[in-house]
């Protein structure tokens, strides 16, 4: 197996380094020696299909599902088998997949969930309204019920509770996932704007043509049966159409 | 059957919601745990002993009722938190039937080091002198301590729902009983919300044992029917919903009270048939949430 992140990984500071990285659900040997880089200030796809173990790889460098062998570190520091909330702590901050707002919680609730253990009382309203000078949208809806919002209005508030964490480091999991095209859009135009605002993005995505959206020479790494196969930047991909195609499926 | 008159139908509605609101408040507790930890507490009567044997202790030492209210919920509630920490913490991610032997365990060898300790006799609890009165509101002549107990139980429950509602912590124990791991990945340590919540149930538990104790005092075996209770009641108002532990507790409370005036050989009877009725017709309870995570 050829090992892509040393040659594709351009300058600039690590901020997050898998090495060798093997998961388990159980016996199942889910990711098999996965290694990737993520430097300060870049987006990062994670491009591959259907239960390639992009998740799983989310979760791993989360604390959710510590690996059973291999590195993770963030900023050079080690945090394999580190529990999520120190995870958080350091400035890794995770946008599920399946969203989990809290929907019992008002959609300011869940906002102050997100910044409680980061910052002190007095610094809130300052993150409130950053957070709602991404979403304006959040902000009509402060009363209601996260249960109650839309899938896209629920996304939405999953990026802007990270952000009230203040991460140096986002993982987002699918967000264009069930929703419909305005949406999408909407969203990849805030990614855009977050990187440019300094943040640096792990993204998973299992359509090329959305990361595409980002910039063609965006970095990405494609993902196969618990493996990274492919990684460059998006316009060195498409140089090598048979094999991404392959890997994605019909789904560029 | 003759004709029931009024003010003694209005006085067994007094005692029913006193009696309820001793079950509220052990019930409540129940429903926390439930909620949070997802452990069924099979003790949550044994702690309740805990805390009517703590109100004797400390009224024999200090010489007032309420020093030992409040030093029976301190007490038990640090017993909790000491064993959620030692005893369930170890337990969690493994087969869920775990936790439920261990809190059955507890409820069997609780009662026996209580009777090694202070014997099988049951320890007698003076009502407070200031409470041992009766209060006359027209026809009716109210017991001083009932009353007592409705007020406190409200004070109590409102003060928990400002809690749960208002604080931060509270804010983190509501959002850890939908989805505790995604509290976590916010960076909160939900470990030890869940040492604190075990802490909070079985201290609610205690402050029912401790305010029922003046009226039945304190026995080594007094926590088995108070479990059952705040099983029938935790079952009849929905698993893991505070409003279900009020409304269900009150109303079990009730169905005992009119049970046991009518015909008192079938009062617990009444209460497990209302709950066979209730899971019948709506098996998730009345409050009872559909899919909680
Ligand atoms: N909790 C779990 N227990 C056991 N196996 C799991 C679990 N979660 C995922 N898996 C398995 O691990 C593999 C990788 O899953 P993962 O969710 O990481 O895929 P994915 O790339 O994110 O897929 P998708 O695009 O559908 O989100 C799949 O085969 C899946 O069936
Ligand atoms: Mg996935």
């Amino acid at each position: 197996m050829k090992r892509y992140s040393e040659s594709i990984s351009g300058k600039g500071v690590s901020m997050l380094r898998l090495e060798d990285v093997n998961t388990y659900y159980g016996y199942s040997h889910i990711l098999q020696g996965v290694s990737l880089e993520v430097k300060e200030g870049e987006i990062v796809v994670l491009l591959g299909r259907n239960g390639v173990g992009k998740t799983t790889t989310m979760k791993t460098i989360m604390g959710l599902q510590p690996p059973k062998a291999g590195r993770v570190f963030f900023m050079e520091d080690n945090i394999a088998g580190l529990p999520p909330h120190k995870i958080s702590r350091k400035g890794i901050s995770l946008i599920p997949e399946d969203r989990r707002i809290i929907p019992n919680l008002t959609v300011l609730e869940n906002l102050k969930l997100g910044s409680l253990v980061h910052s002190k009382a007095d610094e809130r309203d300052a993150l409130l309204k950053m957070a709602f000078d991404y979403f304006p949208r959040l902000k009509e809806r402060v009363k209601h019920l996260g249960g109650n919002l839309s899938g896209g209005e629920q996304q939405m508030l999953t990026i802007a509770r990270a952000l009230m964490g203040r991460p140096k480091l986002m993982l987002i999991d699918e967000p264009s996932e069930g929703l419909a095209p305005k949406i999408v859009h909407e969203i990849m135009e805030i990614i855009k704007q977050l990187q440019k605002d300094g943040r640096t993005i792990l993204l998973v995505e299992q359509h090329m043509e959305i990361a595409m959206r980002l910039s063609s020479n965006q970095r990405a790494y494609i993902m196969e049966k618990g493996r990274i196969r492919m990684g460059g930047s998006l316009d060195e991909l498409s140089c090598q159409m048979d094999e991404v195609v392959r890997c994605l499926g019909v789904k560029i | 059957m003759s004709e029931i008159p009024w003010n003694v139908i209005a006085m067994q509605l007094f005692f029913g919601i006193a009696l309820g609101c001793i079950f509220v408040l052990l019930s409540s507790g129940m429903s926390i745990i439930y909620g949070l930890l997802d452990v069924v507490n099979f003790a949550h009567g044994t702690f309740a002993m805990l805390g009517a044997y703590a109100v004797f202790v400390v009224v024999s030492l200090s010489d007032s009722f309420f020093v030992g209210i409040v030093s029976a919920v301190v007490i038990v509630g640090i017993i909790g938190m000491v064993i959620e920490f030692l005893l369930l913490k170890p337990l969690y991610g493994k087969d869920p039937l775990l936790p439920l032997l261990l809190t059955f365990g507890l409820s069997v060898a609780i009662p026996d080091f209580m009777k090694i300790v202070f014997g099988l006799i049951g320890k007698p609890i003076s009502f407070p002198d200031a409470l041992s009165g009766a209060i006359t509101l027209g026809p009716l002549t109210l017991p001083g301590y009932r009353l007592f107990i409705i007020i406190f139980t409200l004070v109590v429950m409102i003060s928990l729902w400002l809690f749960l509602k208002k604080s931060d912590l509270g804010m983190i124990i509501r959002a850890s009983t939908r989805d505790s791991q995604m509290v976590q990945t916010l960076g909160i340590n939900v470990s030890r919300i869940w040492t604190v919540g075990f802490g909070m149930g079985v201290g609610l538990a205690a402050l029912a044992g401790a305010i029922a104790a003046p009226m039945m005092s304190a026995t080594p075996d007094m926590g088995v029917d108070m479990t059952m209770t705040a099983f029938v009641v935790t079952v009849v108002g929905g698993l893991g919903s505070l409003g279900g532990a009020i409304v269900g507790g009150l109303f079990i409370g009730l169905v005992v009270a009119f049970t046991s005036y009518v015909a008192s050989a079938y009062s617990s009877v009444a209460m497990y048939f209302c709950m066979a009725v209730i899971l019948l017709v709506r098996p998730r309870g009345l409050f009872g949430e559909q899919g909680r995570e």
